[in-house]
């Protein structure tokens, strides 16, 4: 048994220490919103936050993040630059599919708490894990710099 | 809660909510409890699913709206949506003419039943790019035949004439007099269905025609909205399943000691595969466990039908083929080639490509005695319905099939032989067989690897263009020949889309001649052991790249601007849609001013599943690649539903056409085995290799035509017309190969 702090809570998570955050998401506690693409960290589709840093959690095991912050899709729309993300990308009407979506968000997310007024180079530059099969990524780009005037 | 009582999502109005859709519900004809049901979701008469059909009875709204008793209004799509905005343009139809206000409206997937069949196609599926163009009338017909419904419950109710009685935003008034739709609803369903109804005038339009964001879209930034690899059941297990390396391979035999000895393995069996192979499949709790019992396995195997395919060598095939081809498929007299003082054209190859959509594949099961329920984003639901019966030994009748959302599909989900529902079943009735009463559902799932190398992919080809041209660049004879496998052969769609031994399909795009050209066009199909299957925009993707490479290679020839040489041609030809798209392309970019050294023009047009495309790019080449700096689109779509959408459509369809043009977008063989398994080494393009697309729409109040595939053929071309600006140099291999 191991314990995680997910969004803020802490919780018992009934599996194999080497278990990666994403299968534990979704397949122990039944958070389904981070997503499996790939599941070696090449489409950012699984994409979470440990202590605030974008994170693949598909190659990422459990016993690696006990006693550090994971932030989900579920949850990062408490702080409010996530709020803000997420905001911007139902106003830009961003996904498609919207399978990558929540990964996309959450390396947002990333950008935008370390960088309130992220170029065009810094976007492609945080972004370029995330794969959209779509091809959403001009209203991704717009959304970024809306949610970055949203927060200034 | 078993699988009887999953949930669908609605989404919109106050947000994503809820709501049971037991079939069976819709079946027996029953207000929900609590109340508040109106115009209830029950079975339809059977002439219902007409809809569209002239001459034939208007079509019963019930199986497709429903009332809430806070007068909100639940939508149900007969499509799978899985990005192309059919959840919210379907709805959108249906709310103008009910005319209730957006803010009201609901919506969700409706389950595989007759009444949610296309009203043209006769089957229940997403394709062609035809959601919105054959439900245009349907969905404002039920919208309408309602609306008259609620209108004529209040005039029997307030004792007034139905032609004093008007209604807007989800209410009627007669007078003083008003209520809600929630309110009369009850007496609505009681109504007969009217025999005829009046549709709104485009001028009327309060909906249609407006952006409006997708209504799933606050689930989907929020985590909340729930794909077919997100089914989640009591008792569930996940199964995965071991394939051949090679298509139709056999176990040979295999050792699964080490794979049942890791923690949360259920069960390892043997099971039949796609095209005549066997696997191996192993259930776990989970996907985790499942996945490292598969590594722990050990198969040996026996090589398949596909066991001996290599690209490179079917390429060289494919080039002798083409010297002898089969089939005339259009014919015209080559003799005035013999006048001819040059020729231009030359060969070009396609490599085979996966869909590759973000979701991997996946499908739950669950077995009862005589019955079961099979949960995936289908796009065939007919026929993935009827397969998965044959393969449990049902009638398609005892399997409910629930449509989730998909996580994209590009044509991978449109299968006609059913291969993951097959093999999904196949596995599920294994474990129940195996398991009895411990048995339960069964998610089985794809990895990334069982996607990329698990076939059905857009086919190769191989074109050549022979195009001899007398001293003033005007074409004598255009002699074409295409080398491909077909799409449809073999499955049941031969019958529908193969004509005299030519797939149209494949030569869609080409056959067509929109520049009046004296065309001969010929074509082999070879059986190649490796399934395949369409590709976002199917034939298009091959044609209109030779097509319009070509063009601008004989107008250049020519000395004509390409711009004004199709221009020319659509003229004599009459093809205003195609000049109305063009023109607007070129005026909203700026085609011909100067630009920055090392930047080139290119410009393509196509027309496909009824709307035409016209991309205008700047390009330039940076890295040994092709780098869009701005696309502009002229889009001729006729009437445009969802602006916001449709925009979104052709912007992603750039991108996923520019794929084709990058390096490391191929799929290649080598004695039958895949050579690529992974985002590493199949390489869509990502946010650095994006560009800006500027999306225009030719206004028209014509019945809308398809958008979901249409942006895709012309950008490849686009971008390699500017190329040929830049470098000097015709590519006709794709992936592109530019030397720095």
């Amino acid at each position: 048994m191991t314990t995680l702090n997910i969004n803020g809570e802490l919780v018992r998570v009934d599996a194999e220490p080497s278990t990666p955050v994403l299968w534990a998401l979704r397949d122990v506690l039944g958070m389904t919103g981070t997503k499996f693409g790939c599941g070696v960290a090449a489409c950012g589709a699984c994409t979470v936050h440990v202590n605030g840093q974008p994170t693949r959690s598909c190659v990422t095991p459990i016993s690696a993040v006990v006693g550090q912050k994971i932030t989900t899709i579920e949850g990062v729309g408490n702080g409010r630059v996530g709020k803000a993300v997420q905001a911007a990308w139902i106003a830009h009407d961003v996904a498609q599919c919207g399978y990558c979506q929540s990964g996309q968000i959450m390396s947002a997310t990333g950008l935008l708490e370390s960088n309130r007024k992220p170029t065009d180079a810094d976007i492609d530059a945080a972004m370029a894990g995330n794969l959209c099969r779509c091809g959403t990524y001009q209203r991704i780009r717009a959304a970024i710099h809306d949610a970055a005037k949203s927060l200034a | 809660m078993d699988a009887d009582r999953i949930a669908l999502r609605l989404a919109g109005a106050a947000g994503p909510r809820t709501v049971p859709i037991d079939r069976r519900d819709f079946l027996r004809l029953t207000a929900l409890a609590g109340g508040g049901l109106v115009i209830a979701w029950h079975a339809p008469f059977a002439a219902a699913a007409e809809g569209a059909a002239p001459g034939k009875p208007l079509p019963d709204p019930n199986p497709f709206v429903r009332i809430n008793a806070d007068n909100t209004v639940d939508i149900l799509v007969n499509r799978l949506d899985f990005g192309q905005g059919a959840l919210t343009a379907l709805p959108m139809l249906l709310a103008e003419e009910l005319d209730v206000d957006w803010s009201q409206v609901r919506a969700g997937l409706a389950p595989a039943a007759d009444v949610y069949k296309d009203p043209f196609f006769g089957i229940q599926m997403t394709g062609g790019s035809n959601a919105i163009n054959h439900s245009w009338l349907q969905y404002r017909q039920i919208g309408a035949v309602a609306r008259a419904m609620l209108v004529a419950a209040a005039a029997e109710q307030w004792k007034v004439p139905v032609s004093s009685c008007t209604t807007g935003a989800g209410m009627v008034h007669s007078g003083a007099r008003k209520a809600s739709y929630a309110a009369l609803a009850e007496a609505a369903a009681r109504q007969p269905v009217p025999e005829k109804v009046a549709l709104k005038s485009r001028a009327q339009f309060k909906i249609i025609g407006k952006g409006k964001g997708r209504l799933d879209a606050a689930a989907g930034a929020t985590g909340g909205k729930k794909y077919g690899i997100d089914t989640r059941l009591p008792g569930m297990t996940v199964a995965l399943l071991q394939r051949a390396p090679t298509f139709g391979g056999q176990v040979a035999s295999f050792d699964a000691t080490r794979a049942l000895a890791i923690k949360g393995v259920r069960d390892i069996f043997q099971v039949p595969t796609d095209r005549g192979g066997t696997g191996v499949a192993i259930v776990a709790e989970g996907y985790w466990p499942a996945k490292q019992a598969r590594e722990a396995l050990q198969v040996t195997w026996k090589a398949g039908v596909g066991g001996t395919v290599s690209t490179d060598s079917l390429l060289a095939s494919y080039r002798e083929a083409a010297r002898s081809p089969a089939v005339i498929a259009r014919d015209h007299d080559m003799s005035a080639a013999a006048g001819a003082v040059r020729h231009v054209g030359g060969e070009y190859s396609f490599p085979y490509l996966a869909h590759a959509p973000m979701e991997p594949l996946n499908a739950t099961f669950e077995l009862k005695s005589g019955a079961a329920t099979v949960m995936a984003g289908s796009q065939f639901q007919t026929i993935d319905q009827a397969a998965v019966a044959q393969t449990l030994g049902l009638k398609p009748e005892q399997v409910r099939l629930i449509t989730l959302p998909a996580g994209g599909g590009f044509g991978r989900r449109a299968v006609p032989t059913s291969d993951y529902l097959r093999e999904g079943a196949g596995i599920a009735k294994a474990w129940y067989e195996r398991q009895g009463d411990k048995a339960g559902p069964v998610k089985v799932m794809w990895s990334r690897e069982d996607d990329i190398r698990g076939g059905y992919y857009r086919p190769a080809h191989l074109h050549t263009v022979d195009a001899a041209l007398d001293e003033k660049g005007k074409v004598l004879a255009w002699d074409h020949v295409i080398v491909g496998q077909s799409l449809v052969k073999g499955t049941p769609f031969e019958g529908f889309l193969v004509k005299d031994g030519v797939d149209g399909t494949m030569t869609e795009g080409v056959a067509e001649n929109i520049y009046g050209l004296p065309m001969r066009l010929r074509i082999t199909h070879p059986d190649v052991p490796v399934p395949v299957l369409w590709w976002r925009s199917v034939g298009n993707t091959h044609t209109a790249f030779v097509m319009e490479t070509m063009a601008d290679e004989v107008a250049r020839a020519a000395g004509a601007d390409p711009v004004a040489w199709r221009l020319d041609r659509y003229a004599a030809g009459k093809h205003e849609r195609h000049s109305a798209a063009l023109n607007l392309a070129v005026k909203k970019s700026g085609y011909g001013r100067p630009l920055p050294k090392g930047h080139a023009w290119g410009v393509a047009v196509h027309e496909s599943f009824g709307s035409v495309v016209a991309y205008v790019v700047d390009v330039s080449v940076e890295d040994g690649r092709p780098r869009v700096h701005q696309a502009t689109a002229g889009v001729h779509a006729n009437l445009v539903v969802n602006p916001l959408a449709a925009e979104a459509q052709v912007q992603g369809a750039a991108i996923f056409g520019f794929a084709m043009t990058q390096p490391g977008f191929e799929i290649t063989l080598k004695d039958g085995v895949v050579q690529q398994s992974q985002f590493t080494d199949f390489t869509p393009p990502r946010m650095t290799e994006s560009f800006p697309v500027a999306v225009h729409f030719v206004p028209s109040e014509d019945p809308p035509t398809g958008l979901g595939e249409p942006g895709v053929p012309a950008i490849a071309p686009a971008v390699a017309n500017a190329l040929a600006v830049l470098t000097g140099k015709r590519l006709r291999k794709l992936p592109l190969e530019l030397t720095a």
